[in-house]
C-alpha cells in the first residue's frame, strides 16, 4: 500500500466557504482553510463549535450544504480509502479484537493470507497483542479506543482524523493514546484531531484551527496560537473562561 | 377422569419407551420443519438485510407487507400452496401434493416473512449504530449486509428459533397440503388433531407433551442465547 502513496498524495485538504445547515440552523458557516502535508493539526473550540462536524465533512460522511471540500481536488468520498477516522465513541464489531482488524484490512483489499500478519503487527504496535482473541465489546474504554486507533492505523492511511479520542478516558489511558498518536504521526501519517483538552493540544499540535459557533476564528501555528491568540474568543477560551 | 389418567400414563410410557409410531411422527415433524427453516433462513436473512439497507422505491411498502405477512393464517397458506400444487395448478406437474415436500413448502411460505421481517429489524437497528463507522472503513450498504447479519447473529438465532417454533406448531397448512397420510405426511400436529377426533387420547397426549416440551426447549434456547450474547458483548 505504501509505495503508491508517494506518487499520489491526497493533500492538501481544502475547505472553501463550507456551510452545513440542519433544519435551517447553520452549524458550520463560511468555513475556509487549507491543510498542507507534514503538520499535526488540532481543531479546538468549545462544545458545539463544529469540531466534529468539520471532521465528518472532511471525511465525506456529511455533505456540505454550501461550499466545497476537496482533497487535492477530489471529493472526500472518492479518497476515503486514503483517510481513516477514529470516532469519539468508536463502533467495534461484535467480534474478537483480531477480527476487528482483519475486517478493516479485508475492506482495504489486503489479501486474506496477509491479513493476520498485518493485524498482529498493529496489535503489537498498540499493545493489544495479548487481547487478540478477546471479544472487542468487553474491553475497557481505553482498550476499545486503542483498538479503534489500531484498526484505523492498520489500513495505513495518509491522513488520520481523530474525533476527541481521549474525551472519555482517564488521564493514564489518555496519555497512552497520546503516545500512540505520536507514533502514528512519526510513521508519516498526517494527523487531524479535535480535542477540548488544552494541555493535550499543547503537547500534540503543530498548528491549530480554532472554531467558535461554526466559524473559523483562527488558523495559526501552535506556539503562536497559545502564546499570542488574536481573537478575544480564543483568549477567553485559553483562559478557561465561560464562552457565553 | 380415570380414562384421562390412563391415557396420560400410557402417553408417558410411549414417550419414555420410545414408541415407534410416536418416534416416526416426531421425526417427520422435525425433518419437515428443519428443512422449512433452512430454506426460510436462506431466503429470509438476505431478504431482510436487503430491505433494511437498500434504498429503493416501495421499500417501506415491502417492509410493511413483510410485517403483515408474519400473521398469515396457516390455513390460507395451506390453501394457496394447495392451489399451486394441485393437478390443475401452475406447479401441479411436480407431483408434490400430499408429500412432505409440499409440507416443507407450506411451512416455508408461512415463516419466511417472520424471518425476513425480524431480520430487517435487527439489521436496521445495527445499521443505525454502525453506519458512520462502516462507511468510514469503506463498506457501503451492500457490503454491510453480511457484516451486520454476522454481528447480529445472536439475535438472529432467536429469530430463527421463533420461525421454527411457528413452523412445527402449526396444523392448518400441513394438513391441507400434506393430507395427514399415515407414515407419509403425518406430523405431530396433524396426528394430534386426528387421534383426538378418533378418541385415541394416549397418542395425542404423548405427541402434545413432546410438542410442548419442544416449544419450551426452543424458548429456553432463545433465552440462553440472549443471555450468552449479553455476557459476551455487554
Amino acid at each position: 500500500m505504501s509505495p503508491g502513496r508517494v506518487a499520489a498524495s491526497i493533500l492538501p485538504l481544502e475547505f472553501d466557504s463550507v456551510g452545513y445547515t440542519v433544519g435551517g440552523r447553520p452549524l458550520v458557516r463560511e468555513l475556509s482553510f487549507r491543510l498542507e502535508p507534514g503538520l499535526r493539526t488540532l481543531i479546538l473550540g468549545p462544545n458545539g463549535s463544529g469540531k466534529s462536524l468539520t471532521l465528518r465533512l472532511a471525511h465525506g460522511l456529511l455533505r456540505p450544504s454550501s461550499g466545497s471540500v476537496r482533497w487535492h481536488g477530489a471529493a472526500p468520498e472518492r479518497v476515503r480509502g486514503d483517510q481513516a477516522m477514529v470516532f469519539e465513541r468508536p463502533v467495534l464489531l461484535r467480534r474478537s479484537v483480531l477480527a476487528n482488524l482483519e475486517y478493516a484490512l479485508a475492506l482495504k483489499s489486503v489479501p486474506r493470507r496477509a491479513r493476520r500478519d498485518v493485524a498482529f503487527e498493529f496489535l503489537r504496535k498498540t499493545g493489544l497483542e495479548s487481547l487478540a482473541q478477546r471479544s472487542a465489546r468487553v474491553l475497557s474504554a481505553g482498550e476499545q479506543q486503542r483498538l479503534a486507533i489500531a484498526r484505523a492505523w492498520a489500513t495505513e492511511p495518509e491522513v488520520l482524523l481523530l474525533d476527541e479520542p481521549t474525551a472519555v478516558l482517564d488521564p493514564g489511558a489518555a496519555r497512552s493514546i497520546e503516545k500512540l498518536i505520536d507514533a502514528i504521526a512519526g510513521s508519516g501519517t498526517r494527523i487531524v484531531m479535535t480535542t477540548h483538552d488544552l494541555a493535550q493540544a499543547r503537547r500534540l499540535a503543530d498548528e491549530v484551527l480554532f472554531l467558535w459557533e461554526g466559524r473559523l476564528l483562527e488558523h495559526a501555528r501552535a506556539d503562536e496560537f497559545f502564546d499570542r491568540p488574536e481573537s478575544d474568543r480564543a483568549r477567553a477560551f485559553l483562559r478557561g473562561e465561560p464562552m457565553w | 377422569m380415570r380414562d384421562l389418567t390412563e391415557a396420560f400414563s400410557t402417553a408417558l410410557r410411549m414417550i419414555l419407551g420410545g414408541d415407534p409410531e410416536l418416534l416416526e411422527i416426531v421425526r417427520l415433524s422435525l425433518e419437515v420443519s428443519t428443512a422449512a427453516l433452512f430454506l426460510a433462513a436462506c431466503v429470509g436473512l438476505p431478504l431482510g438485510g436487503l430491505v433494511a439497507l437498500l434504498r429503493f422505491p416501495g421499500r417501506r411498502f415491502v417492509a410493511i407487507l413483510l410485517n403483515a405477512l408474519m400473521g398469515l393464517p396457516p390455513v390460507v397458506v395451506g390453501l394457496l400452496v394447495y392451489l399451486m400444487l394441485s393437478r390443475s395448478g401452475p406447479l401441479g406437474g411436480l407431483g408434490w401434493l400430499f408429500t412432505p415436500t409440499a409440507m416443507i413448502l407450506a411451512q416455508f411460505v408461512l415463516i419466511v416473512p417472520i424471518v425476513a421481517s425480524l431480520t430487517r429489524q435487527v439489521v436496521e437497528d445495527l445499521w443505525e449504530e454502525y453506519e458512520s463507522q462502516l462507511r468510514s472503513l469503506g463498506a457501503g450498504p451492500l457490503r454491510a449486509i453480511p457484516t451486520l447479519l454476522w454481528d447480529g447473529r445472536y439475535r438472529l438465532v432467536t429469530t430463527l428459533l421463533a420461525g421454527f417454533g411457528r413452523a412445527i406448531a402449526e396444523v392448518g397448512a400441513v394438513i391441507i397440503v400434506g393430507g395427514n397420510i399415515a407414515h407419509v405426511t403425518r406430523v405431530m400436529t396433524t396426528a394430534i388433531a386426528l387421534e383426538t377426533r378418533k378418541g385415541d387420547l394416549a397418542l395425542a397426549l404423548a405427541l402434545g407433551l413432546v410438542l410442548l416440551g419442544m416449544s419450551l426447549g426452543i424458548n429456553a434456547a432463545a433465552s440462553l442465547v440472549t443471555e450468552f450474547a449479553r455476557r459476551r458483548e455487554g
